[in-house]
C-alpha cells in the first residue's frame, strides 16, 4: 500500500501541484460551484486546448534547471494524463481526475516556494502562447493558487 | 536619470536577464522612500523577484513635480528569500518657488512575516521602518520641527484577488504607519505641540489589465504638526507597467494638497526600476 503510494507519488509530480487537489477544492467547494465551469472548460479550448497547454507547458519544465530534476523518476506520460484530466475537471469539463491528493503527490519532494513561482511563471507563458484569454488564464490559476499549501515544503 | 534611460534602452534591446522565480509585477516598484510599493504607498510585497532561497538587487529613480515643488529620490535596495528588503535612498527636495532645496536619506527595512500576495487567503503580511535624516538641518529645524531625523514604523497588508475586476486580477494593499514625519520628513519630525508618534492610514488599489500593466490609485494619511501651514493627505493614480524582470516604469498623476503653506500641489510622477 505505502508502495503503491509512493509510487502514485512520483507519477504525478510537481505538476499536480498546477492541478490540484481533487479531493481538496471538491471539499472545500463542494460540487456546487457558483462559478460556471463549464465556462472555463471552453474558454480553455476544451480538452484539446488543454492538452496543447499542459504539452507547452512540459516543454517549459523540460527547459527549467530549477524544477526539472523533480521530475527525474516521472513517468511522463501518466503525468501529462494526470494534468489533463485534473485541469479539465478543474475547469469543469467532462473529466474525472484519477490521480492521488496534491498533498499526497508532492510529499516528499520537498518542493520550495520558487519551484512553485517557476511552475506559474511556466503555466502562464504556456497559455498565453496559446490564446487563453487573461480572464480565464486569472480564473484558472485563482482556483490552482490555493494548492500552494499542499505543495510547497512537504 | 538619463543614464538610466539609456540603460534601459540598452537592455531593451537585449535578452533580460535572471532575475528570480517571482511572477511578473509581484515585487511592485519602489515608492518614494525606497520601499517596494506603490508610488507614496509601501507595500508588504518584497521588492524584486528573489523567491525562496534567491538574491535580488534594484535601483530606482523618481520624480514628483508639482506645482511649486519638485522631489527627486533615486536609491538601491536588496532583498532575499521573498523575506527581507533593505533600500538606500537619497531625496533632493526642491522649492521651485520658495527657493532653495533640502536633501534627506532614508534608510528602510522591511520583513515579510506571513501570508503569500498570490497564494495564500491570508494577505501577504510585512512590517518595515524607514530612519530618515536630513543632510541639513537648517530648514526643516526654521519651519518649527523638534527634530531633522526621525524613524516610522508601518504594517502592511497587500493581496491579489485573480479576476476580480471583469476578470483581471485586483491587487489591495493597506498600510498602516506610526510617524512623527511632516511631509514625510521633508519638512522634519514633530512640531511645537505634537512631538508624539501617530497612526496614520495608507492605502492602494490597482487593477492589473495585464500580468505586467497595472492602473491604480493611492491614498497617503498625513499628521498635521507643524504651526505654520497645514499639511494635507496626499493621494495619486498611477499606470505601471513591467517591461520584463528587470525593467518597470511608473507614470501618474499626484494630488499633495498644500505644502509648506502653497495650496493645491498636483503634478506628475515618474519611477523608473532596475532589477536583478
Amino acid at each position: 500500500m505505502k508502495a503503491a503510494l509512493m509510487k502514485a507519488a512520483t507519477y504525478s509530480g510537481l505538476w499536480l501541484s498546477l492541478c490540484l487537489a481533487v479531493f481538496g477544492v471538491t471539499t472545500l467547494n463542494g460540487c456546487s460551484q457558483t462559478v460556471p465551469k463549464d465556462h472555463l472548460y471552453q474558454q480553455l479550448g476544451s480538452t484539446v486546448g488543454i492538452e496543447k497547454v499542459v504539452d507547452a507547458l512540459l516543454v517549459e519544465i523540460e527547459h527549467d534547471p530549477q524544477i526539472v530534476h523533480h521530475f527525474r523518476d516521472t513517468d511522463i506520460a501518466r503525468f501529462r494524463k494526470l494534468l489533463i484530466e485534473q485541469l479539465c475537471e478543474l475547469s469543469g469539463g467532462p473529466c474525472k481526475y484519477t490521480g492521488a491528493s496534491m498533498q499526497e503527490s508532492h510529499t516528499g519532494f520537498k518542493i520550495t516556494q520558487a519551484d512553485f513561482d517557476n511552475l506559474v511563471r511556466h503555466l502562464m507563458k504556456a497559455m498565453t502562447e496559446q490564446n487563453i484569454s487573461i480572464a480565464a488564464q486569472n480564473q484558472l490559476l485563482g482556483l490552482l493558487a490555493p494548492m500552494y499549501g499542499d505543495v510547497v515544503y512537504r | 536619470m538619463k543614464l538610466l534611460m539609456c540603460a534601459l534602452l540598452g537592455v531593451l534591446l537585449s535578452q533580460p536577464a535572471v532575475a528570480g522565480s517571482k511572477v511578473i509585477a509581484t515585487g511592485g516598484s519602489t515608492s518614494i522612500e525606497g520601499a517596494a510599493g506603490g508610488g507614496i504607498v509601501p507595500w508588504a510585497v518584497i521588492n524584486g523577484y528573489a523567491s525562496s532561497g534567491q538574491w535580488s538587487v534594484n535601483s530606482f529613480t523618481s520624480s514628483v513635480g508639482v506645482d511649486d515643488f519638485t522631489l527627486q529620490n533615486f536609491g538601491i535596495g536588496a532583498s532575499y528569500n521573498n523575506q527581507w528588503e533593505v533600500s538606500l535612498t537619497r531625496q533632493k527636495f526642491q522649492l521651485d518657488t520658495i527657493g532653495g532645496d533640502l536633501q534627506q536619506d532614508v534608510f528602510g527595512l522591511k520583513y515579510h512575516i506571513a501570508g503569500e500576495l498570490l497564494y495564500t487567503s491570508l494577505p501577504q503580511i510585512s512590517v518595515g521602518l524607514q530612519y530618515k535624516k536630513h543632510r541639513n538641518s537648517g530648514l526643516p529645524l526654521a519651519v518649527g520641527a523638534q527634530k531633522d531625523s526621525g524613524t516610522d514604523i508601518y504594517l502592511a497588508a497587500s493581496k491579489v484577488y485573480f479576476g476580480a475586476v471583469a476578470g483581471r486580477n485586483l491587487l489591495l494593499n493597506a498600510t498602516v504607519r506610526a510617524t512623527k514625519a511632516n511631509q514625510i520628513g521633508l519638512l522634519g519630525f514633530g512640531g511645537a505641540d505634537h512631538n508624539h508618534y501617530q497612526y496614520m492610514f495608507e492605502s492602494s488599489a490597482a487593477v492589473l489589465l495585464r500580468p505586467d500593466l497595472a492602473v491604480g490609485i493611492e491614498f497617503r494619511q498625513k499628521p498635521n504638526n507643524l504651526a505654520f501651514a497645514d499639511e494635507e493627505h496626499w493621494r495619486d493614480i498611477f499606470v505601471g507597467w513591467f517591461i520584463n524582470q528587470n525593467f518597470s516604469v511608473v507614470g501618474g498623476y499626484v494630488d499633495l494638497g498644500s505644502i509648506a503653506g502653497l495650496a493645491q500641489q498636483q503634478g506628475y510622477y515618474l519611477a523608473l526600476e532596475a532589477t536583478f
